[in-house]
């Protein structure tokens, strides 16, 4: 019964997170483009993509805990599109920066990237989530084999560094990066064991 | 010194306000808000700037003031009075750029008392009011360059703050000048919760050496596009000084004291590798953590209508003040 249900139920779902990321993402770019978007338009935009990438990379690593908690293992199968979803958010981040920020000056671009570690960080957490999402298909799984979740299991880095750069970004420290502190080392927490075989074994 | 042509058919200030337009923008931003933390599931999202956030009564209306004009600069287009007066950074309010927008309407400017104190022949502390009388109001329209690498055109209004200091017979001992904003937790949620004032300490304090503050540029601003300054951008008295990153132009001040040594500013305690005393604005000389070469200039528009411009090196008012820095280095006394 359960396995009948749960076709249709994935897929509304799946649905529903395409439409919330898809729409969010369009419809904070029109308010951008149309100087709707607080006083700095540019800034509200690459704050609003990288945040939601953040959230939604938080989100992707919450699917597991919490579809065990609830017996849910179908809640399993939103977790490859939440990840992509990370990556398209951190993706439009990068490029708002790019384009409206630094008006395309790649010079300067590459620059602050070599220059600036808090961007350093935030560009090596974007390769790694690149990597994870071109490995995402299940053709690319099998191919893989068991070096498939080793490289998979880099997720863990990334979230830690992501944080970091948003820390690294504010001017003030207190407030949003601590909680967001808080919620990495719970996630990170609740995968104690896996982590510490995955340590013992490098070591 | 900006080139003064008056151009009578060049719009005016009412011609870029639209304060209903501004309030239905706000509206617009904070169901967003809503919607994006609630399309991403996260709790944590925003979640810090949800406190305190509740739609408050709008703020008395800003007075008309009476001052000497000063002609639309013909190189230089303004920054929208809505960005201007929405779009801040005062910590006391919360460190979004629209929470001192959104948290400072309630905020009491009226009475005001500054006190004037240390190595002068005159002090004592006297009623904002009673100031309004020694003084003659003049606009300035000044660039802003902030330590973020944006960057406004303001038109605000004042009086040279020499003028008031040179009331106070500053004695030979007053070797600097030091502001201290209001300190009232019960008005300033900032002071009040450590996580909505980024932690940063209270009183927020700021501090020229005499030499910078007697200079004819530098400003102590009541209003901002003709009338009295709104609570979110320091009213009702704030320095303006435009060749320093905008974090020096303190907000909202009650103590004005001269001194004999250099005085703590609040960002220099905060984080002294990253904001010295002087934040003079350079181009060559970066922030830690970003580059102060160029910066983005907040006209108005929206995303494919911005300007980076090439930083300015005392954001553009060397001829006037680079002499005050002879033989100093600037990279050393950043």
């Amino acid at each position: 019964m359960q396995l009948l249900n749960s076709k249709p139920r994935l897929y509304f779902l799946k649905t529903v997170i395409h439409l919330a990321c898809l729409l969010t993402a369009g419809w904070v770019f029109y308010l951008a483009a149309t100087d709707q978007f607080g006083g700095d338009p540019v800034k509200e935009l690459i704050h609003f993509y990288g945040m939601s990438a953040l959230n939604v990379l938080v989100l992707t690593l919450c699917v597991s805990p919490v579809s065990r908690w609830l017996k849910e293992p179908m809640w399993l199968r939103t977790r490859r599109l939440l990840g992509l979803y990370a990556f398209f958010f951190a993706a439009l981040h990068i490029l708002s920066f790019l384009w409206f920020d630094l008006q395309l000056a790649f010079g300067l671009f590459l620059s602050e990237v070599v220059k600036r570690p808090y961007i350093t960080l935030g560009m090596a957490a974007f390769l790694l989530l690149a990597a994870l999402s071109i490995t995402s298909t299940k053709a690319m799984q099998r191919r893989m084999g068991r070096s498939w979740q080793r490289l998979h299991n880099w997720i863990y880095l990334a979230l830690p560094v992501i944080v970091v750069h948003f820390y690294w970004s504010v001017k003030a420290y207190l407030g949003e990066p601590l909680i967001y502190f808080a919620i990495t080392a719970f996630l990170l927490w609740l995968r104690k064991e896996k982590l510490k075989r995955g340590l013992k074994r490098k070591a | 010194m900006l080139i003064r042509v008056p151009k009578p058919h060049q719009p005016t200030e009412a011609d870029v306000t639209d304060e209903s337009l501004y309030r239905q923008r706000r509206q617009f931003i904070k169901l967003m808000a809503g919607a994006g933390a609630a399309t991403t599931f996260s709790p944590a999202a925003n979640a810090l700037g949800w406190f305190g956030d509740d739609e408050k009564e709008a703020a008395a209306p800003r007075q008309i003031l009476q001052f000497k004009p000063e002609p639309r600069p013909k190189d230089l287009v303004l920054t929208a009075e809505k960005k201007v007066i929405s779009y801040n950074n005062f910590y006391e309010f919360g460190t979004g750029k629209a929470d001192p927008a959104n948290n400072a309407q309630q905020f009491r400017t009226s009475p005001w008392k500054v006190t004037i104190d240390g190595e002068a022949e005159k002090t004592g502390t006297f009623d904002f009011d009673e100031i309004m009388k020694w003084i003659n109001l003049e606009e300035r329209i000044y660039r802003l360059r902030c330590v973020e690498a944006w960057s406004m055109v303001i038109p605000w209004v004042g009086f040279p703050l020499a003028e008031l200091l040179k009331r106070f017979k500053p004695t030979s001992s007053a070797r600097y000048v030091a502001f201290e904003t209001l300190y009232d937790p019960d008005q300033m949620p900032g002071q009040r919760n450590p996580w909505q004032g980024g932690g940063i300490k209270y009183p927020y304090v700021e501090g020229l050496r005499i030499d910078e503050a007697m200079h004819p540029l530098t400003l102590m601003a009541v209003g901002v596009y003709g009338k009295t300054l709104p609570p979110q951008n320091g009213a009702p008295l704030r320095l303006v000084v435009p060749w320093k990153y905008g974090f020096k132009s303190i907000k909202s001040i009650v103590r004005i004291s001269f001194t004999n040594h250099e005085p703590p500013t609040t960002w220099n305690l905060s984080a002294p590798h990253e904001y010295g005393f002087y934040a003079n604005v350079n181009p060559k000389v970066s922030h830690p953590r970003w580059s102060q070469a160029s910066e983005r200039l907040l006209t108005s528009g929206g995303l494919f209508d911005q300007q980076r411009v090439p930083t300015q090196l005392f954001n553009g008012y060397a001829g006037e003040v680079a002499a005050l820095y002879n033989n100093m280095d600037l990279s050393k006394y950043y």
